[in-house]
């Protein structure tokens, strides 16, 4: 028993020697969603493949299926030498926080929440920044001044984008009419798009003329219920304008893809720190994509009210706040 | 809740309980004659991955109907192979077909689209969008009665309207009809059945055939009605709450469309109540609301339906010779 007990510690020491020389390995673990699920998984996937592209550098990724997936991804992923590996959402939060300690030489990223860790640095995004920039766009859109807002599952994340969209369209007309509504409160909540669906035509029906989705694939069901009836979308994390041209009136993407690409740049060339790197509308880490899908829809007005939002947002001439520094909303 | 927020719930109530009700019917059909289905949800999910993709390929959104209703019927005739023709376990073989559709569609899905097991969006062709009702509109002007018809009955998918109409067609055919009463009979006594000179293989691969067909209809429902396109697992569960419909329905066709009308307007409800300041109460915890559908169904299963007794030969194999 004694024996073997070595020998494993010994195959695993030197399994663990042989990660140090290897080549530069990184990999990725997305979430629930998938790594196609138009929106922020897949925009990580881009950053990744942009990456691959340039440098010839081969990764590996994972899409788990189910939440005890997490941790055993990670720790296979560290074993086999990988380093970065890069968890893309904050339901990771939990399985870095237990992985990250047991491979302290393996740098270790998390996109969406925070890990103090030694070896681990966080990426944020200032969703409230560029959610801000979409309730003015919205309101701005609107023509019955009422706009809704649909999100995933009902965690502090998605209140913070919600909570800066209302900021956005109160600033631009305090009169104007918000509906929020959170799909559910399960990781399900993020792949209904039947519910995603129902909740935007609830909304229409109250006369929301623009809804902003924040649920991952069931925003494809809001999506898909706005356009059918004819009204505006805002798409999120990924440049979604594509999905329904002329019925989405904008996306506020995060850059999750330049996030990686850089984690990826910095971490082969050896200058990967841990530590909080934070992405807002200065950094150009959030913002409203604009291409020939919603030209028409994006009026000489709108495109001035969102530069000037913008403008001030950086300049800190306007304070968005963020939900999740008090887990409250001054507006509502 | 003024008429119009009743009417818009009433409206969504009718799309969302479509599906369950297509499924309940399945379930009735084959539960009727004696096989249990818990593969309900994997005949679905088999219909609607079926019509996504088809849809994509052809643009048609009937010869996607067709295609889920095939891919559908197909799980219907394995799961009577297993269990009528080898007897095998009724509900074994109904969960290895949820995990095999569901699996299968993730994996087909993934080779033919590339796109992490769901399928993009069809063409408009592709779909079964709403119609509007002759006179809605002028009907709509008239009063409360007519914004009814407007809002609530107008508006809908030609699926939907076959749903609605599909349990009074199943309540004539099962006990109006030879093949229905026969049907029932082998649910109850196959023996007797068999002494009358009666396949009771034959009636129960039928009953498994019309399951097929109607789950198919609610997966096409799924994929290229409500939505366009299939997503990973995107039944969510509403095989399961057909089957507890079918329980609360106490099996029988016409009381399947008002539970199942009951299930979609709790879901409707909740949907809509959330974040709204209900009177005296103020803002009702999303949590509470979402959770209040499954409550109701516990509160009114315990108490208030009496006894539902189910067919008396369900879940067990027919031998001719014990």
């Amino acid at each position: 028993m004694i024996r073997s007990t070595l020998f494993a510690a010994a195959v695993s020491a030197l399994a663990a020697g042989g990660a140090f020389a290897a080549e530069f390995k990184p990999a990725i673990v997305y979430d629930l969603g998938g790594r196609n699920d138009k929106s922020f998984n897949e925009s990580a996937y881009t950053g990744a493949a942009k990456f691959k592209e340039d440098t010839g550098v081969e990764f590996r990724d994972f899409e788990i299926q189910n939440d005890s997936q997490r941790e055993q991804a990670l720790s296979r992923f560290a074993r086999q030498g990988f380093s970065p590996i890069i968890s893309v959402g904050f339901s990771h939060e939990g399985a870095v926080s237990k992985v990250a300690p047991q491979f302290p030489d393996t740098q270790f990223v998390i996109v969406d929440s925070v890990v103090d860790l030694p070896n681990v640095s966080s990426i944020v995004f200032k969703e409230h920044e560029g959610s801000y920039l979409a309730g003015v766009a919205a309101v701005l859109a609107s023509e019955t001044k009422k706009v809704g807002f649909v999100g995933g599952m009902d965690i502090a994340l998605i209140r913070k984008f919600a909570c800066g969209y209302v900021q956005g369209a109160k600033a631009t007309d305090p009169k104007a009419e918000i509906f929020q509504n959170m799909t559910g409160t399960t990781g399900a909540a993020w792949a209904d798009p039947v519910r995603g669906g129902e909740l935007a035509k609830s909304q229409m029906a109250r006369g929301a003329d623009v809804v902003y989705h924040a649920a991952g694939g069931t925003g494809e069901g809001v999506l898909q219920a706005v356009a059918d009836a004819g009204k505006l979308g805002i798409g999120v994390d990924k440049n979604q304008n594509d999905l329904h041209p002329g019925h989405v009136l904008t996306s506020m993407v995060k850059r999750v893809d330049t996030a990686v690409y850089d984690t990826f740049k910095q971490a082969q060339a050896g200058e990967w720190r841990p530590g909080l790197k934070v992405f807002g509308l200065a950094e150009d880490g959030v913002a409203l994509a604009m291409d020939e899908n919603n030209q028409a829809l994006i009026t000489e007005e709108i495109a001035a009210a969102i530069a000037a939002a913008r403008e001030g947002v950086i300049s800190g001439e306007i304070q968005v706040h963020d939900y999740m520094s008090d887990s409250a909303c001054p507006v509502q | 809740m003024d008429w119009l927020t009743f009417l818009n719930v009433l409206d969504s109530a009718v799309r969302l309980s479509t599906p369950l009700l297509l499924a309940c019917l399945a379930g009735l059909f084959t539960e009727r004659a004696g096989v249990v289905d818990i593969g309900l949800e994997g005949k679905m999910i088999a219909g609607a991955f079926a019509a996504g993709a088809v849809a994509v390929f052809t643009g048609s959104a009937w010869i996607a109907l067709l295609a889920a209703i095939g891919a559908s019927v197909f799980f219907g005739l394995v799961h009577a192979f297993a269990c009528v023709t080898q007897r095998g376990n009724q509900i074994v073989a109904g969960v290895a077909i949820n995990f095999i559709a569901l699996g299968l569609a993730a994996v087909l899905g993934q080779s033919w689209f590339g796109q992490g097991g769901k399928t993009p969006a069809p063409p408009n062709s592709g779909r079964f969008t709403a119609i509007e009702l002759p006179y809605a509109a002028e009907a709509a002007q008239m009063g409360p009665i007519g914004r009814f018809y407007a809002d609530v009955v107008s508006g809908h998918n030609l699926l939907v309207y076959f749903a609605f109409l599909a349990p009074f067609l199943s309540w004539w055919l099962l006990s109006r009809t030879r093949f229905g009463l026969r049907l029932r009979a082998v649910g109850e006594n196959p023996a007797a059945v068999d002494t009358a000179g009666v396949s009771v293989t034959r009636l129960r691969y039928s009953g498994q055939i019309i399951c097929g067909a109607l789950c198919g209809v609610a997966g096409a429902y799924l994929a290229i009605g409500l939505n366009a396109g299939y997503l990973n697992n995107m039944t969510a569960g509403r095989g399961y709450i057909a089957l507890a419909a079918l329980i609360f329905a106490k099996w029988r066709p016409v009381p399947a469309l008002f539970v199942c009308l009951l299930f979609g307007f709790l879901d409707a409800s909740a949907n809509r109540l959330q974040g709204v300041s209900l009177p005296s109460v103020g803002v009702v915890p999303v949590q509470f609301i979402q959770a209040l559908p499954y409550i109701l169904t516990v509160i009114l299963l315990a108490g208030f339906i009496g006894k539902a007794i189910p067919p008396k030969a369900g879940g067990v194999p027919y031998v001719k010779e014990r």
